[in-house]
This record gives C-alpha cells, structure tokens and sequence, in this order.
C-alpha cells in the first residue's frame, strides 16, 4: 500500500513539473493578488525550488511514520477558570478599522 | 566610557555590585556606540532610548534598595524585531506591520524584563524571519561589522550585529533553520538554538511553529548560558513549552571535555563546504581531542536530504501561520475597492515582500489537494529519518560538532537574485531544527580574509549543558579574541 503510494505519487511528481503548477490556483488559495507578470516570476521559482525539494523523492520511507513535531505531546490541557484578558481597546486601537467595538470589514459579498 | 561596552555580561553584572558604574552608564555606552555604527550598520530597527532609560534608572534603583533581580539585572539586551513588546513597534521587518504596536510582551520578554534586563531595542531581520542574510527586510539590510559590504546573516543578523559591536551586551533571535547559529558565525560570536520547547513561543511572530526558538547571542559562552537561563521554562500560554525541569545551562562550563565522545559528521565536512572552514573544524576537533575527548567521525545520511526537507516543512507551516495577516485586526490594509476577501487579497500583496510570497506560495503548493503526500507528507518523513540519524548518533555519542555553515559572510547581493543558494547557507543548522536538538555555534578563528568562522555543537534533546560545556572548552582551547574595527571607540560616523 505505501509503496504503491510513493511510486505513484512519484510518478505523478515527475509529471507535473516544472510546467504544471497552477498557478493562479495557488495563488488564489493564499489570498495574494497577484499580477500576471509576478505569477510568471514564481511560478518559475516554485519549479526551480520543488525541482531541489525533489531529492526528498529519493529516499525510502516505506512504514516511516511522518513527524509533525519535535515533542511526543497530544493536548495540553488546563484548568477552565476564568482568568486576565486583554482590554479590548488594546488590540482594538491597532486594527485598521473598527466600529462599536468590533473589527469591521468591506462587504462580504461581490 | 565606550570600553564599557565591549564588558561581557558577567563583567558588567560584577561592575555593577562594585558600585564601578552603574545601568545608566551600561546604557549610555551602549547607545554611543550604536550612534557611531547604526550608520555604518543598520542593526536597529528602533531605539527605545526613553524606555531604556526608564528600566536603566529603576534598575539603578532597585539595586540600590538591596533588591537584586539577579545576572541579567540592569544589564542592556537587543530584541529582534519580531518578539512581541507590549506598545514597542513589532514588524517582524514586514511593511505589513509597519507601525503596529503589540498589546502585550511575549513570555521571554516579560521575563528579560522581570530579570532586570534593561531593553535597548528592536532589531532587523528578514522580513518574517525568511532568509539568511537580513536583505529580506522592508527596511533595508544589515551589513557585517567585519566588512560592511558583507552581510550579516540572517534572520537574526541585527540582533548578531548589535553583541558583536557592543551596541548590546547581549541580544535574542529566533531560529528556525538556523537563524541564530549562522548569524553568530558569520559576526564571530556566540549563537545557540535551545532544545524545542525550553522556551515559550508565546509572543513571537510564528514563521514555522514546530521549528521556531528564541535563543541569544552573546560575546561568551557564559553569557550565552546566563541569557538562556533568563527565558527558558515552561509557561502556560505555550502549550508546546516542555513541563519540566530546566536543565542547569552553567553547571558544566568548567568540567573540560575528558572522557567525553563527540562525533564529527562526515556529510557535513565534504562537498560544498569552505575547504577553509573544514579545516577550521578539523584543527578545532584535534585541540579537542588533545583536551581528552574521543572524536569519531561519524555518518548522518540524512542530514543531506534535510535541506530539501525543511524547504517543504518550514514553508508549509509559514503559510497557514502567514494566514493571519488579512487586513482585519492588525497590520496594513489595502484601499483597493471591493469585498472583503479583495481586501484581504490585496493587503497580502501590497504588504509582503518576494520571499515571504515565495515561500507562502510554495507552501501552500505542497499542502494542497493532490501534492501533500508527495511534498509535506514525504518531507514529515523525511524528518522522522533525521530524528532517527541523531537518536542513533546519541546512543554511544555525548556531542556532534561541524561548521556552523558552509561558507564566511558573502557579499551582499550575491544570493539575492538565487534562492536556492541562498537557502544551501543553512545546510548546516537546519537538522537541528528538524530534530528539535538543542545546538550552538562558537567562533573559532578567521578566514584569509578575515571574516570569522564558526564551530557548531550539537546535543541531544535537553541537552545543554554538555552542549556547553562542549562549548566553554573550545572557547578556552581557541581564544579566539579578535573583534571587528567596528567595536573599538576609534571607528566614527561616516
């Protein structure tokens, strides 16, 4: 099972690149506008970039199980009582628009 | 007065005690000499000179009344510009938060403060920490106190710069891939990247949460144990800080290294290495091995692929933490008519700069439907085989040691335009990140051109205090006292 995942995906890998990076998808999914020049500009540095990444390809992880973090913690839980806030006014004060004591934003809908 | 300024922090806290001088005279040496370099070097984003002034005189005060806070009490310590600092301007070297001002100190900073440590400041980095020279930044970049047409490094090369030419006694920055350890190389002094979770994160500006640490820079191994000693423990407001004891960083710094077994990693003294700098190692190995420790040269195989690893791991976790910076409750806003999700669109690109797009781009690639497991997925693994390389490493080994990095500062803009080599320049740090080990680097001589050289040592999890005692002997063994020109009284504002 792992292995037929690696060597598709690794298949897979050597297909989509360096040409087949959506760009403006993923551009879109993080929320940059961007201009066709700049899209260009790194689309061409992600496929150098994913290009060197591609050694990551090369070693076998069959049954390696993938670390997320450095630490073996699950929850760090703590007692539910009622402690010190900030004053809303503090964070409030910083943001680009606010009113009647919230964040407020251009409208939601195009 | 100026040669104050050159005191190390356990010289300065004595000096203080004797009644030789006091907060105020530290702070004024300090500023002096910033008023002179800043111009050559560009190491402060701010100078907080009133509320410096303000912690010096209660600090004076304090001390006067019998109240002592302890080593770092009354002394001056920079802050990179991305640790929270409660109505102190905070960029993180971005134009997305020019101006903003936090409305709280992260937990290392309540501490510094608590432990008497006079703030001078806050300094450059590459913006969001993303980079390894300090060009990244908004404002424009740090340049080297050995040769200003050099960089520092980076991330934290501000925060090096100021210890380096006593514009500071001491200075903290985060490390990620080696934001600290190469800095420190590359401006001859010491830098050490704490065990993961030793120190809160809890108000420093995320780039990749399972990799970032705060740790200090400081002009002696000593004073680096000191500054360590003032932050780490675990605090409630990080639930990835460790709910244990903290180790006793100094409690070893004059045991020597006799008996001990330190393994030299043989990936990472060969092929892209400064021949000069490997031999640095070696000649700083022998004197080792001559003080009584057993050096055995030792393979990672992993460690070459941890690059690769951690250029889809640290971008991954960049752009889920970059998310938060949407024009809503903090930071700049675009005036781009349309709805909201334009607003945020634009904000996003109007505020941050080509690497911190690059690398949130790249990241969310990897993450995205049909690529995780190839990228994000492949690379967790990959670490989990680093993680294994070192836990293999340890069973009979007590220290590794290599070069910091892989070549002495270079000139500015030469990696500018290459991101890729620009990111080879943390081949050195990075496993230690990806492996969550505690690591420091000390400066071990210069090169033919006189730029320092930097040894690494590298310890098992939670294991600081032989990584400093490691660290004090080969101190001792290099004596290594050269200082840039920058950091005498003689050099004046251009």
């Amino acid at each position: 099972m792992l292995q037929g995942d690696r060597q598709g995906h690794a298949v897979r890998y050597h297909r989509v690149m360096p040409v087949e990076i959506d760009i403006v998808k993923v551009a879109q999914l993080a929320r940059i506008a961007l201009s066709d020049d700049e899209l260009d500009m790194y689309s061409s540095q992600l496929a150098d970039i994913l290009e060197h990444a591609e050694r990551v390809q090369a070693l076998p992880t069959e049954g390696v199980e993938p670390t997320s973090h450095p630490l073996p913690m699950v929850n760090a839980f703590r007692p539910d009582e009622v402690g010190e806030c900030l004053e809303p006014e503090s964070f409030l004060s910083e943001a680009p628009d606010t009113h009647d004591g919230r964040f407020r934003v251009p409208r939601i809908l195009g | 007065m100026s040669d104050l300024a050159n005191l190390s922090i356990t010289d300065a806290a004595s000096g203080l005690r004797a009644g030789e001088f006091t907060s105020v005279d530290l702070l004024d040496a300090v500023t002096e000499r910033a008023a002179v370099t800043e111009a050559h070097l560009h190491a402060y984003l701010t100078l907080d000179k009133d509320g410096a002034r303000l912690a010096a005189e209660e600090a004076d005060a304090s001390l006067a009344r019998g109240v002592d806070l302890g080593p770092l009490h009354g002394i001056p310590i920079a802050l990179k510009d991305n640790m929270c600092t409660l109505g102190l301007e905070t960029t993180a070297g971005s134009q997305i938060l020019t101006g903003w001002k936090p409305p709280y100190d992260g937990t290392a900073v309540a501490r510094l403060r608590s432990s008497g440590a006079v703030i001078t400041g806050k300094t450059n980095l590459d913006e969001f920490a993303m980079g390894s020279s300090t060009e990244n930044s908004a404002y424009g970049e740090s340049r080297n106190p050995w040769d200003t047409d050099r960089v520092p490094g980076g991330s934290s090369g501000g925060s090096a710069v100021t210890t380096a030419v006593g514009s500071s006694f001491g200075s903290f920055g985060s490390d990620t891939g080696g934001s600290i350890r190469q800095p420190a190389a590359l401006c001859g002094i010491v830098g050490m990247k704490p065990t993961y979770g030793i120190v809160s994160r809890y108000g420093l500006i995320a780039f990749a949460s399972s990799l970032d640490q705060i740790g200090p820079f400081a002009r002696s191994v000593a004073d680096s144990a000191t500054l360590l000693g003032a932050i780490a423990g675990w605090d409630r407001f990080d639930a990835t800080s460790i709910n244990a004891p903290v180790p006793n960083f100094a409690g070893s710094l004059d045991a020597g290294v006799v008996g001990l077994k330190i393994g030299i990693v043989t990936e990472l003294i060969g092929e892209g290495i400064d021949p000069q700098i490997i031999a640095a190692t070696r000649a700083t190995a022998d004197k080792l091995a001559d003080a009584g420790a057993e050096i055995i040269e030792v393979s990672m195989p992993s460690t070459e692929y941890a690059l690769s690893a951690y250029y889809l791991i640290a971008p991954a976790e960049c752009s889920a933490n970059l998310a938060r910076f949407d024009g809503v409750r903090y930071g700049h806003r675009s005036s781009v008519e349309g709805t909201t999700e334009d607003m945020m669109a634009h904000s996003r690109a109007e505020g941050f700069g080509p690497e911190v797009i690059r690398r949130i781009l790249l990241g969310t690639y990897a993450l995205s439907a049909g690529y995780y497991d190839a990228f994000y997925g492949q690379a967790q693994k990959v670490r989990t085989l680093v993680r294994r390389d070192f836990a293999s490493a340890y069973e009979t080994l007590d220290v590794l040691i290599s070069p910091t990095t892989p070549t002495t500062a270079f000139p500015i803009g030469d990696k500018t335009a290459d991101p890729i080599a620009m990111y080879y320049s943390d081949v050195c740090t990075i496993p230690s990140n990806l492996a969550g080990d505690p690591a420091i680097s000390v400066p071990v001589g210069l090169d033919e051109g006189g730029l320092p050289i930097g040894f690494q040592i590298m310890a098992p999890s939670l294991g600081e205090e032989v990584m400093y005692r490691v660290a004090a002997e080969v101190e001792r063994l290099v004596d290594f006292t050269a200082r840039p020109a920058l950091a005498t009284s003689e050099v004046t504002a251009p």
